[in-house]
């Protein structure tokens, strides 16, 4: 089982059980939904941006460990940062979940517990899911965001 | 303590039923391993594994038999037809219906409930006519009739069901209208394993003058069919859930219900004369045969027919109760653990939830001990509400599986909880 352990680390399961930011935000400014239909994960991602940065991050609902804990780990990463950095994180994280294991990566500090992922092609979308609901967040989206 | 596999053996030649350790030889398959385990297949809900007759009957087709069908006057074109119209024969016989021009080779299920769909609903519903099924439809039992209410006005109306899985037959019978022009229904819910009293669905539709669509695609692997018995006027179901090959399935429909349809698709094989000002069309079962069909896989669904029959749906059917009822007995002992769908009648399927644990997370540790069962919604959102889950995990069985698979999966299950408890 060592591959699972790769996967389902303590950290994933510590933010799966105890989610941080895990509330509504009052004073939110941007907010975007969530949906992966295949699994029935969803969830809502709530920013308060204040010129260009992202003073507070949170969101709500339900998915499994993976999905959850990497939206707690999405809110914790992306505040203080500025909508260019937060874009670049996004697109750091998707090349930690789905590259070759042996290409150089930016260092993502905590998220790259995550990186076990990318041995589980199905569960990519899992992982992904809140960080396609921040972009579109970032983006201005009104409408629910589908991993479809 | 639990029963081992050579007492099960011993209880099934006792009780002259079928021999399970050698049906496991004739599927290739689940010879094989998978993440270093003994592969555990229990998602045949999914699409069931196929018989090495089965394998072989496709490819001994583009062997020695290919040609096109119904049209050709050279040696190989006329075999080809006598096969295939033999797999008709060989459907016709299994559900017993009473005419082969009542057996029309469709891709799947999904593609015979739309047919009906568009060839009996589209040309005569009018807006405010209501089409009624109920809440445990798969979705190609719901959405089919979705687009066609947005072509037609018709309404949809929903039968609800109990919180153990089963329909609410007086809720049904009093969504029975004037304006009710169609029913339509699972026979076994592909979600929870309910197995719904179509006979007497039938019964009450037909004493208002309804017509009654089945959606068998979750019954025929599990349970005798008898399309005259239940006295349906459609019976849609898939080859691929029958241990045939995917791309063939089959709709049943009345002769005189099919007789008065228009055609669903227009192209060769459905005419039977063509002019730029008019074209006349084919009998039964043809009209509703555009194009080359699925030669192979038509006669591929008859090979697996033929295996079923070498076993008897019955034997088949009492070894999954079987199973059944073990599972859900093992089922009962974990905490934490929740059955979703109870019903007094199943067939062949456990859905369950887990403390804690989404579904999705079950199925990777699963699959990492080699087993294979479905997580998700199951194509039935509507069911998932019901019971207020995101998703279940779901086990389903075949004539192949063994109790020995049943303590795998529970094994694992333990193992989903052990990690999950850190």
């Amino acid at each position: 089982m060592s591959d699972l352990r790769d996967l389902y680390q303590e950290v994933i399961f510590d933010h799966y059980k105890k989610p941080r930011n895990f509330h509504p935000l009052a004073g939110a400014n941007r907010k975007a939904e969530g949906f992966n239909p295949l699994c029935g994960d969803q969830l809502t991602l709530y920013l308060k941006l204040r010129d260009g940065v992202i003073q507070d991050a949170s969101f709500e609902g339900s998915g499994c460990a993976i999905s959850t804990a990497s939206a707690s780990l999405l809110t914790e990463s992306v505040k203080g940062k500025t909508e260019q950095e937060a874009e670049v994180l996004f697109q750091g994280f998707h090349n930690l979940v789905t590259r070759d294991a042996a290409a150089p990566a930016p260092d993502l500090g905590k998220l790259e517990v995550l990186g076990g992922v990318r041995e589980f092609p199905a569960r990519v979308k899992c992982a992904t899911l809140a960080w396609h609901t921040l972009h579109a967040a970032l983006a201005n989206q009104v409408e629910t965001v589908s991993t479809e | 303590m639990k029963t081992t596999a050579s007492e099960i053996v011993a209880v099934q030649a006792a009780h002259g039923e079928f021999d399970v350790s050698r049906a496991r030889e004739d599927f290739p398959i689940l010879m094989q391993t998978v993440h270093g385990r003994p592969l555990v297949y229990l998602d045949n809900a999914a699409t069931s594994q196929k018989p090495r007759g089965v394998i072989e009957c496709e490819s001994r087709y583009y062997a020695t038999l290919n040609a096109n069908i119904h049209r050709g006057l050279h040696d190989l074109s006329q075999r080809a037809t006598e096969a295939f119209e033999a797999a008709r024969e060989k459907v016709r016989c299994f559900i017993n219906a009473a005419d082969t021009k009542e057996i029309v080779f469709v891709r799947g299920t999904t593609e015979a409930i739309n047919l009906v769909a568009q060839s009996y609903g589209r040309s005569r519903f009018k807006p405010g006519d209501e089409i009624l099924l109920t809440e445990m439809e798969h979705h190609s039992n719901i959405v089919p009739w979705q687009l066609l209410c947005e072509q037609t006005g018709a309404v949809l109306r929903v039968a609800p069901m109990d919180d153990v899985g089963e329909l609410l037959l007086d809720e049904f019978e009093k969504l029975l209208s004037p304006r009710t022009k169609l029913v339509t229904v699972a026979h076994v819910s592909n979600a929870l394993g309910t197995v719904n009293p179509v006979r007497r669905i039938v019964d009450l539709a037909h004493s208002v003058g309804i017509p009654v669509v089945v959606d068998g695609a979750q019954a025929v692997p599990h349970l005798k069919v008898d399309v005259r018995a239940l006295n349906c006027d459609f019976y849609a179901f898939s080859g691929h859930k029958l241990y045939g090959p995917t791309g063939i399935g089959v709709l049943y429909g009345k002769a005189a219900l099919l007789e008065a349809m228009p055609p669903y698709q227009g192209g060769g094989d459905m005419i039977s004369q063509v002019t730029f000002a008019k074209t006349m069309y084919n009998t039964l079962p043809y009209k509703f045969e555009a194009g080359t069909p699925n030669i192979a896989g038509g006669i591929g669904l008859g090979a697996a027919i033929d295996y079923v029959e070498s076993i008897g749906i019955e034997a088949i059917a009492a070894h999954e109760n079987d199973l059944l009822a073990y599972a859900t007995r093992c089922a009962g002992e974990v905490s934490g653990l929740t059955v979703i769908g109870k019903a007094s009648e199943k067939a062949g399927i456990l859905s369950f939830t887990l403390e804690g644990v989404h579904p999705h997370d079950i199925g990777t540790i699963l699959d990492h001990e080699g087993i294979a069962i479905r997580s998700g919604h199951h194509c039935a959102m509507p069911i998932m509400d019901h019971f207020h889950v995101p998703a279940t995990a779901r086990a389903s069985f075949a004539l192949y599986n063994t109790r020995e698979e049943i303590d795998a999966l529970f094994h694992g299950l333990g193992k989903v909880q052990e990690l999950f408890a850190q």
